[in-house]
């Protein structure tokens, strides 16, 4: 009988799930997900009447946001197109936020609770001009409704209810640059105010109901102006002269346009450029200085006074006006470490609403933006809170002098992406309280176990999942036996680097590179890559491991060029070389010097390679390989491919020992009037390959080509660069190359008719797979190419081995021209791609996976397996055990490969794969405005137990397995005692 | 001399406004005629979900309608109407994102001779549309289901088929031996005895001393 209860403890007990895909309490357990908008161009506040305040936001990645105010988190995020930039935003009838984009020509009204799209109105005109949007507030009883958006030479009247366009009225006549639309309070007219030729000061009076041009006049000024016109009040326009040392206000009441030009003595005496800032300031024009601020009053009669001059001044908001028709606008002074936060009166210069001194964290670098906005305190006198946009293109919330919230928005725009492992656990460190006790872990581990079983009430279900994803295992700040957690080190457009921890995606450090900062020698520095510099693992594992940042001073490929060594653990920058010679590449060479730096080789645009690190060591290392090191270059505005040598060093008049000259040693010419080259790929240095042979169904071996040399080539005809619907089929082809960098040989061509792109390719071990646009079929294709050695190919025989006369030892080496086969196959696939990647494991073992990155912003982990070349419509039953699937025109997508889930990751640019130590896993970073990370395991986790597997059932089937053994050697004892006694 | 002025100015306007009046017209006309592009007008049709319902609505402002893979996103209005303005005369191809439900893309050829004309097809199925009302292939169910616990599912398992095994083996192999002739059984016993019982006991530590 015990057995047979036993039996049945062991049914109870054996309720083992195979996982083949997510399930959706997974989520969260070992991918994250981060949403961020980008650097705030324009913030309109909503506080009054709301029930929760927010800020609506646009920013440069053409992004519209509503934030908490309080916290600072989205509300709701919408993100338009790549080339649908927001010019203006607003909020009209209180309850829409309405944008103008793409130059002037979109306007769109978004409901403000949710984000849902209202309308959508398309406003056409003649020629691009600045996009200008008006919401009046108070118009006449029945006007309340019209938005006036000015762009493309046209002015329109929309209706903010539906969207109709009233009225359109085309202003942009000999080229007159209107920079301004005013409406003057309880009036029915509209002037839009701009420069014509010739500095001719133009305004049009414009009826607000119909649209009917009142009055167009339009003088000049003798002076010349200089700049943009600044707007202090809705009846007089003030603006510089030429010479840039006395301001002119003009009066264009009516139509009638009067100058008056005032001298302003502080202007004359600074070297500097004035510049007249575009802020709004009710009754005040500022004028930038260097750093400094000059304040000038607009008054009444039209005469302008300077009022003050304020230093170090970064950034003015526009004015504000408030109750009692008080009006104030925020000053940001910035010197040091500190910011300091003014909010000014603007019609008693004298007084100022608020003060306030913050201490600031250096990494933010300087202010860009700030927006105020104002609140009712309980004591009922007026707060305010200023949202600040940073250097480093952060958002900072501030309030009563504290730093509410800040968002790190750089992470919306990252340039490239390294890998750092963490520091190795050492004994007698204390990593953490991590650790659970014996108990809590049991505890744990039984309410999984009564989860399993269905008997979990919901509170304890929610117990589960909370415990999975606090897991502290995986946020640990020391490197793991399985190779899951590690530093993920970005560069952002902003020029800062950080650091996110794999497990939580939570930012490690960050550091705003000095190097980076704007100064005199550089004016608009940008990151360009980043590469790993040293990582220690043999002998030199004291030190910390450390990335190189390689960035440029201009966009011309001879700008000069910014090396920064950055410490990964800590974030501190160990030294940077600013300006040096210009980058066009940057080679990273196999070979490392005693402390584990490795040698970057990197070319200039005059060919010259300049070997880093700058030490004789490197140098010594360098020189033995002289002449073995080959790179290749792509010169795409002339269609030409060229492979160098590193020859000798520099001549010693031009530079010194770092220099070594280079010579070209072949080039391909594409004709450019035949051909244009869209797309090149190649293997990824760090990959590893696990064998070379490939056994099939019917025990032949196929040797795989494997070549690091090996480059993968798109072109297409000149007619087909276009997008889709610009060319026929008849005239465009694609055309695919595979190149050898080493000797310039051409291993493969070949043509798609009809084709062309975008493409996008992946190059893997021995195969490439590339998505291009089919216009017969008007599909998306996607192709693989696989190549074989053949010249291994006759190591088949038995006896040759056996008695040495095989080559497979034999080096592979570019020079020896191997016989090649290729095989090709194309699918349909049905979304279009913004990104492709590969699977990649520590060994090579693991089967592949393609990443692609979809243009609804998801991933699909797809098999390799879809992408094979010997796929037939009828498989034979051999090829069916290899795993060869039958034939299918189309690629699958099944909704369970989508390793992103139910998740978007915006704005997707790069998908990222990382190897961990165990063999079965990769680590997968997709990034693009949002940042998504996760594990895959392609092939299953198939060298270790998932984190799903409870232990308490394990112990709980021991202990049972235990008693009963027990309890039966008993039951047989006693009965073996009853026999003898028979 | 005043009143000379004043007439003047009114001639002036007069005169602007004349000319302004005839350009008005050859204005607007040249604002329609310079743009070579025509209008794509559409519609998503999701089934099951309204797109003024409270609940969903934020899934239906996250769908996003996107034309030639990118050169241009627009979003759904909450009638589920789309519109692509300024569209050159050709073939283009329109895609729709919308988390959870997997839309063709649409192949629209947009025609130069007949302005206006749009004729649409889906790329998946080569289906082609009357009017352009995109409606999902299919939903997508991006998440495994949990299987209820069951006990075929327990039953179906390695483990559990092995434990049926074994059921098997100890409730009806004692109803196989009742059948069996007693003499055999007897002799089957004689031959087990001279062998020694294979008992569990036998197999436990200790065990040896009690035989």
């Amino acid at each position: 009988m015990a057995i047979r209860a036993f039996l049945l403890c062991i049914i109870l007990f054996s309720s083992s799930y195979t996982s083949f895909a997510l399930y959706e309490d997974q989520v969260g357990l070992m991918d994250w997900h981060q949403q961020y908008i980008g650097k705030v161009k324009k913030a309109v506040f909503q506080t009054q009447k709301a029930g929760r305040k927010r800020v609506v936001v646009s920013t440069e990645e053409n992004a519209i946001a509503a934030l908490d105010l309080r916290h600072g988190e989205i509300f709701w995020r919408q993100i338009l197109g790549v080339n649908d930039v927001i010019d203006e935003i607003d909020i009209a009838l209180g309850k829409y936020v309405v944008t103008l984009s793409s130059g002037g020509s979109v306007l769109r009204a978004w409901n403000l609770p949710d984000g849902q799209m209202v309308w959508e109105s398309f406003l056409l005109g003649s020629k691009p001009s600045r996009s200008l949007l008006l919401t009046p507030t108070n118009f006449g009883a029945d006007k309340d409704n019209v938005i006036l958006a000015y762009g493309n030479g046209c002015l329109h009247a929309v209706s903010s209810i539906d969207g109709d366009i009233l009225w359109k009225k085309e202003l942009a006549e000999n080229g007159i640059d209107i920079q301004h639309l005013v409406h003057p309070e309880e009036s029915d007219t509209i002037y839009a105010l701009g420069i014509g030729e010739a500095s001719k000061f133009e305004a049009y009076v414009i009826n607000a109901r119909n649209g009917e041009l009142l009055k167009h006049s339009s003088k000049g000024f003798p002076g010349g102006f200089s700049g943009d016109l600044s707007l202090p009040t809705s009846e007089k326009a003030v603006v510089l002269d030429s010479s840039e040392s006395s301001l002119v206000s003009v009066s264009f009441v009516g139509g009638e346009i009067k100058f008056q030009e005032f001298q302003v003595s502080d202007l004359q005496g600074y070297s500097g450029e004035a510049v007249l800032l575009p802020s709004k300031l009710a009754g005040m024009v500022a004028i930038k200085i260097n750093r400094s601020l000059l304040l000038v009053k607009l008054k009444d009669e039209g005469t302008l006074e300077v009022v003050d001059t304020v230093p170090h001044v970064e950034a003015v908001s526009d004015s504000l006006s408030f109750a009692e028709g008080q009006t104030a606008f925020g000053l940001i002074q910035q010197d040091g470490g500190k910011i300091q936060l003014s909010v000014k009166s603007s019609n008693d210069w004298k007084s100022h609403f608020l003060k306030e001194s913050i201490e600031f964290d250096q990494q933010r670098g300087l202010v860009h933006k700030v927006f105020i906005n104002n609140y009712v305190r309980t004591d009922r006198t007026y707060g305010f809170r200023a949202l600040i946009v940073m250097e480093d293109h952060s958002l900072l919330l501030l309030q009563q002098g504290a730093v509410v919230w800040n968002r790190e928005d750089a992470l919306a725009s990252i340039i490239d992406v390294t890998t750092s492992e963490l520091p190795i656990q050492k004994d007698g460190v204390s990593v953490a309280k991590v650790e659970h006790n014996l108990f809590e872990w049991l505890k744990g581990h039984l309410l999984k176990l009564k989860a399993t079983l269905m008997l979990a009430t919901p509170d304890d279900v929610a117990a589960v999942q909370r415990i999975r994803l606090q897991s502290a295992e995986k946020s640990k700040m020391t490197r793991d036996h399985n190779g899951f957690r590690k530093l993920l080190i970005v560069l952002t457009r902003a020029g800062k680097l950080f650091a996110l921890h794999t497990g939580d995606g939570r930012i490690v450090w960050s550091r705003l590179l000095n190097a980076f900062h704007k100064s005199g020698t550089c004016e608009s520095p940008r990151g360009i890559k980043l590469h790993q510099w040293q990582v220690p693992h043999h002998h030199a594992l004291d030190e910390n491991p450390s990335v190189l940042v390689v960035g440029t001073c201009g966009h011309n490929s001879d700008a000069f060029g910014i090396l920064s060594f950055v410490d990964a653990y800590k974030g501190e920058e160990l030294n940077y070389l600013a300006p040096v010679h210009s980058i066009t590449q940057v080679i990273p060479l196999p070979f490392t010097d005693s402390t584990e730096q490795r040698l970057h080789l990197i070319i200039d645009a005059e060919g010259y390679g300049h070997l880093y690190p700058r030490t004789p060591e490197a140098v010594d290392i360098f020189q033995k390989e002289l002449g073995n090191i080959y790179w290749y270059s792509v010169d795409i505005n002339n269609n030409l491919l060229k492979g160098h040598v590193v020859k000798k060093n520099c001549k010693e008049e031009i530079a010194d020992d770092y220099c070594f000259e280079s010579s070209d040693l072949w080039s391909v010419i594409f004709p450019s009037d035949s051909e244009k080259i869209i797309a090149t790929s190649t293997r990824k240095l760090s990959e590893v390959v696990h064998t070379q042979a490939k056994v099939n169904a019917d025990q032949d071996v196929l040797y795989k080509y494997i070549s690091k040399n090996l480059l993968f080539l798109a072109t297409v005809t000149p007619k087909a660069m276009g997008d889709i619907g610009s060319v026929t089929p008849e005239d465009s082809w694609l055309f695919v190359y595979l190149v050898d960098t080493i000797t310039g040989r051409v291993l493969l061509r070949m043509s798609h008719h009809g084709c062309q792109g975008p493409v996008h390719a992946v190059f893997s071990e021995n195969w490439v797979v590339y998505h291009y646009f089919n216009l017969r079929a008007h599909r998306y294709e996607m192709s693989v190419v696989e190549i074989y050695d053949q010249s291994r190919a006759d190591n088949k025989d038995v006896l040759k081995l056996v008695l040495g006369k095989h080559n497979l030892s034999a080096p592979v080496s570019s020079y020896s021209r191997p016989e090649i086969m290729t095989k090709s196959q194309s699918y349909f696939f049905t979304h279009s791609v913004k990104a492709v990647a590969v699977t990649s494991t520590a060994k090579g073992i693991t089967s592949k996976q393609l990443l692609i990155g979809t243009i609804g912003d998801q991933v699909l982990a797809l098999d390799k397996r879809f992408l094979d070349p010997r796929r037939t419509l009828n498989p034979t039953q051999a090829e069916k055990e290899e795993g060869i699937m039958p034939l299918t025109d189309t690629l699958p997508i099944m909704p369970q490969a989508f390793v992103t889930h139910a998740l978007k990751v915006e704005g997707l640019r790069s998908i990222i794969a990382i190897p961990a130590k165990l063999e079965s896993t990769t680590l997968i970073f997709a990034h693009g405005v949002d940042l998504f990370f996760t594990r895959l395991a392609p092939s299953k986790t198939y060298d270790s137990l998932t984190d799903d597997f409870n232990y308490a059932l394990l112990l709980l089937t021991i202990v049972a397995l235990v008693i009963s053994i027990f309890v039966t050697w008993i039951w047989s004892e006693r009965k073996d005692l009853q026999e003898k006694w028979r | 001399m005043a009143v000379m002025h004043r007439s003047m100015a009114i001639l002036l306007t007069l005169i602007q406004l004349v000319t302004l009046c005839s350009l008005l017209p050859s204005s607007l006309a040249f604002a329609s005629g310079s743009t070579d592009g025509y209008a794509i007008n559409g519609r998503v049709k999701i089934p099951g979900f309204s797109l003024k319902g409270s609940g969903l609505a934020a899934k239906a402002s996250n769908v996003k309608v996107i034309l030639n893979s990118g050169q241009r996103v627009t979003f759904l209005r909450p009638d589920g109407y789309f519109s692509f303005h300024d569209v050159p005369a050709g073939t283009h191809l329109i895609e729709v994102s919308a988390i959870g439900y997997f839309f063709s893309p649409v192949r629209v050829d947009v025609s130069a001779r007949n302005p206006g004309k749009v004729q649409a097809a889906l790329t998946e199925n080569r289906r082609s549309l009357s009017e352009l009302v995109l409606e999902p292939l299919r939903d997508e169910q991006y998440y495994e289901m949990r299987e209820p616990f069951s006990v075929m599912s327990l039953v179906k398992s390695p483990m559990g088929l092995m434990v049926g095994f074994m059921v098997v083996v100890m409730f009806l192999m004692p109803k196989l031996v009742e059948n069996m002739d007693p003499e055999e059984i007897r002799k089957a016993q004689e031959e087990m005895r001279s062998q020694g019982v294979p008992s569990l006991s036998s197999l436990l530590p200790g065990a040896q001393r009690s035989n």
